[in-house]
């Protein structure tokens, strides 16, 4: 049995980990350089109670108990997650309504902790909150995390389990014989393959209608984010929310797993032609601005490290398509919206249990040999400092710090490098070097220079992510 | 874990903490330097440009020559280089260290805070658009151009007017690239007078005052930018937007004084963005100085050297036993009066301060409780630090309001 994962996003990442549990050959296709490169690297990191979500809908389904999924996946995985409490906040009486509405519609999808708080009670929770709230909807197993250390995570521990991953590699076709998969061709080369899963984001559209089935349309709607320092940590202990409009569930405040504030998206509809388009707007950025502050009128933009945009994959209906499809073998994981991040776990079983065994009458036996667990890269900040000082007598680049910023060595990033990062967002997303307030400024050309002694290239040849991204344009003299 | 005891440690290698070393060991105490980088030198490292020294060594040095100097001045080898502080515990006067020799708990009795300052990046300046390769500060450029000698693109708009921007714009034209231009947001020049003078000018290369980069284009690389010209309140005027296509955007829009490791137990100044200090450079905890850009933003590193010798020398005597004079007198902010140090003083010795003006004035005073200090009578302006010796004290009382106005 012959498995191609198209996409090494979040959904992608945790079907194939699944898939890895099992006796069969798995394959992942990714196009850019690197895992979570997509929709996964933008987007608000929260893994959501799952109360929101309309009850029939597919996103119903699977939020709640992906949810509950994570405590277990994120040990095994060892990536960051905290279960922070997430806070819907009404301003109005008929808000509350609101509230209430969210909170039966929680029951139906099977979310039961939660609560309306009273406004003394959620000052209590939230001290820097607005004045003018009035109540919230609380809920207390909303959680953040890393949604790209999510993905790099799994595929990680894929690999581990035999999984064979290939980035740079781009579906160009995929052919179909008697209504079953057949082959996948690719920038590279041509496979056989028995069943193929769509899990390709913003692309996911035209993957299927590369095998006949496109029966649906992704269009790509913006959000676009401010990201301040961590010296701003406390200004929010959970994740707090406006009550949701029809479009979105608001601009929100958030922290962010390394102490970080996290405002935005906004959402705004772009046409099928503009999924590349991650450009920030000045509408945009402002929007974020005022409806945060909104919120937490200490939000203070003096402190911005960055700001970004993401582009969410959405479907007329709104809702996630995970199905077999006419096409014997393929399968869709597409119109993976909010909440995605939240529900992957969830799906990515019922792919491989619900859609492939039971559906398809796939069989597949479980290895003996799977091993469940991946170590993340180890940072100061995850160990004491007598564990530090053994990392460091056994490898003295423990002890030479390259981003200062955010305390990462040397150490880390050549084993970032040794898991696969060969560029510079490579390394900073999975080490966080750079990512910290100075955004590269002291360390940048730093891990130019070790990515390029490491891979021997030379630094010409080491890019900031994509293809043409370079950085340097070669000698200034021989 | 190992501890070890020391007189004087300064953090950060760069001219304040090389010159703090030099006054340090002089006044004989045991004195380390911790440098997180390397090698000690700090930013003088990268600038190969000359003009460093005037005031101090009376010549015109380059930045590593300078350097050499403070090595050469500096008799005992007291630096440790690749050592990063993780923490200071001001309770217990501990400074928690990592390098390759493991994790060291320094326990000073008194410590010289020298660490400088960082580039802001573009990134927070929330300008919209793309975020692609080819955008980096004129630190950056300049130490991809002059220490990995690799040039950063083919043609470069530069953002920003301050020294090092400038500085940028006439490097990468000598060494081949195509500097489009400069552009500066305020209607005057960031940077020195006579930066402008000898690398713009010299050079031909525009100057564009009152404009700023409003969006940032490319798919991977850079591809082209959008200046428009601002209103008096910095805001984009419609109808001004010119493209400018250029593969490389090198940024020069500010420095920030560096000081996570102490803001949270350090009286700070909000607008210098440094530690409180006094005329002995002490901070608002006694054992802890403090000296450089990261106190606030210096015009020139002679300033920073000066400093770092007051600082050093005060430490020393401080961790040698002898109680230093209490502060008496204290500056207030007045009329016109930017980035100002020091804030307070003992009144016990002649010292040197400093005042960045926050507009340009044509003819001017300094006035100390409106007492005229200084008359000016050229044109003074943010870009360029007054710099004035304090002598006398008589007849103040304890607060002093600093102001810098019109001469009428």
């Amino acid at each position: 049995m012959k498995v191609f994962v198209i996409g090494a996003g979040i959904s992608g990442s945790l079907v194939a980990r699944e898939l890895s549990k099992y006796d069969c050959e798995v394959h992942v296709l990714e196009k850019a350089p690197d895992i979570g490169w997509g929709v996964t690297k933008a987007n608000s990191a929260i893994v959501h109670g799952g109360y929101d979500d309309p009850p029939q809908s597919v996103r119903a389904k699977f939020a709640a108990k992906g949810n509950r999924l994570y405590d277990e996946l994120s040990k095994e995985l060892d990536f960051d997650f905290e279960r922070v409490g997430s806070l819907v906040v009404a301003f109005k009486e008929e808000d509350i309504n609101y509230l209430k509405e969210l909170k039966e519609r929680g029951k139906k999808n099977g979310v039961d902790d939660l609560e309306i708080l009273e406004k003394s009670e959620l000052k209590k929770v939230e001290p820097n909150i607005s004045d003018e709230a009035i109540a919230a909807l609380y809920c207390k197993s909303a959680g953040i995390t890393e949604p790209w250390e999510v993905a790099i995570a799994a595929i990680e521990n894929a690999v581990e389990n035999g999984a064979i991953l290939h980035l740079e590699e781009e579906v160009l076709d995929i052919q179909t014989k008697n209504q079953k998969v057949s082959k996948v061709i690719t920038n590279k080369g041509e496979y056989e393959a028995d069943v193929v899963i769509n899990a390709a984001g913003l692309f996911a559209d035209e993957i299927a209608k590369m095998a006949g089935v496109g029966d649906f349309e992704i269009f790509p709607r913006k959000g676009e984010y401010i990201l301040l320092d961590k010296k701003l940590k406390g200004l929010v202990n959970t994740v707090v929310f406006p009550t949701p409009t029809k479009k979105s569930k608001g601009i929100l405040v958030v922290p962010t797993v390394d102490g970080g504030i996290l405002l935005g998206p906004n959402a705004k509809d772009l046409p099928k032609s503009m999924k590349y388009d991650l450009g920030t707007t000045p509408e945009g950025l402002q929007e974020v601005y005022e409806k945060s502050k909104r919120l937490i009128p200490k939000v203070e933009l003096s402190y911005t490290v960055k700001t970004f945009a993401g582009l969410r994959p959405e479907t007329k209906e709104k809702d996630f398509i995970i199905s077999a499809t006419k096409v014997w073998g393929f399968v869709n994981v597409a119109g993976i919206r909010s909440p995605g991040l939240t529900a992957a776990p969830s799906f990515a079983k019922y792919v491989v249990e619900d859609i492939l065994q039971d559906q398809l009458k796939i069989n597949l036996s479980k290895k003996k040999d799977f091993n469940p667990y991946r170590k993340r890269i180890t940072n100061i900040r995850d160990v004491s400092l007598k564990e530090w000082e053994e990392l460091v007598k056994k490898d003295p680049k423990y002890g030479r710090t390259v981003c200062f910023c955010n305390n990462v060595s040397e150490a880390e990033i050549v084993e970032a490098i040794r898991r696969g990062a060969r560029t510079l967002d490579g390394v900073k997303f999975r080490t966080r070097a750079s990512f910290g307030r100075c955004q590269g400024g002291f360390c940048s050309l730093k891990i130019v220079e070790i990515i390029s002694r490491e891979l021997n290239i030379p630094m010409e040849e080491v890019k900031l992510n994509s293809k043409n991204s370079w950085i340097m344009d070669g000698k200034v003299r021989a | 874990m190992r501890r070890e005891k020391v007189d004087v440690l300064i953090v950060g290698g760069g001219a304040a903490g090389l010159a703090a070393a030099i006054s340090a060991t002089e006044s004989g105490a045991k004195t380390v330097l911790l440098e997180r980088d390397r090698s000690t030198g700090g930013v003088l490292n990268q600038c190969i440009h000359n003009g460093f020294g005037l005031h101090v060594f009376k010549e015109e040095l380059t930045g590593p020559e300078f350097m050499e100097r403070l090595w050469e001045e500096l008799k005992e080898d007291v630096i440790r280089s690749n050592f990063t502080v993780l923490e200071i515990k001001p309770d217990t006067r501990e400074v928690i260290t990592l390098s390759e020799d493991g994790i060291i708990v320094f326990e000073p009795k008194a410590l010289v805070m020298s660490t400088g300052a960082r580039e802001r990046p573009l990134n927070s300046l929330r300008i919209p658009g793309s975020r692609v390769a080819g955008i980096y500060t004129a630190g950056v450029a300049q130490k991809m151009v002059n220490i990995y000698n690799r040039l950063p693109g083919k043609k470069v708009l530069i953002v920003g007017s301050g020294d090092i921007g400038l500085i940028m714009a006439r490097r990468l034209k000598i060494e081949g690239m195509d500097v489009v231009g400069v552009v500066e947001i305020m209607p005057e020049p960031g940077g020195l007078i006579r930066n402008v003078v000898q690398c713009l000018e010299d050079f031909n290369i525009p100057l564009w005052l009152s404009h700023t980069v409003i969006e940032i284009h490319g798919k991977e690389r850079l591809s082209e930018v959008v200046i428009a010209k601002v209103d008096e309140n910095r805001k984009p005027i419609a109808g001004t937007e010119k493209v400018i296509k250029v593969d490389t955007l090198v940024t020069s829009v500010g420095l920030i004084p560096q000081n996570e490791l102490i803001e949270n137990f350090v009286e700070m100044d909000p607008i210098n963005r440094g530690p409180v200090v006094d005329d002995y450079m002490r901070t608002s905890v006694e054992w802890i100085f403090a000296a450089g850009n990261n106190v606030a933003i210096h015009d020139l590193v002679d300033f920073v050297y000066d400093e770092g010798k007051i600082a050093g020398m005060h430490a020393a005597r401080y961790a040698l036993g002898e109680k230093l004079p209490e502060v008496k007198y204290e500056f207030v902010r007045g009329k016109n009066v930017g980035v100002m140090l020091p804030q307070k003083f003992t009144g016990t010795q002649p010292f040197k301060m400093y005042i960045r003006p926050t507009k340009s004035l044509e003819k001017s005073v300094l006035k100390f409780s409106d007492k005229i200090i200084r008359k000016f009578n050229w044109r003074i302006r943010p870009s360029e630090m007054i710099d004035l010796v304090v002598k006398n004290f008589e007849g103040f009382d304890s607060k002093i309001t600093v102001e810098v106005s019109n001469l009428d």
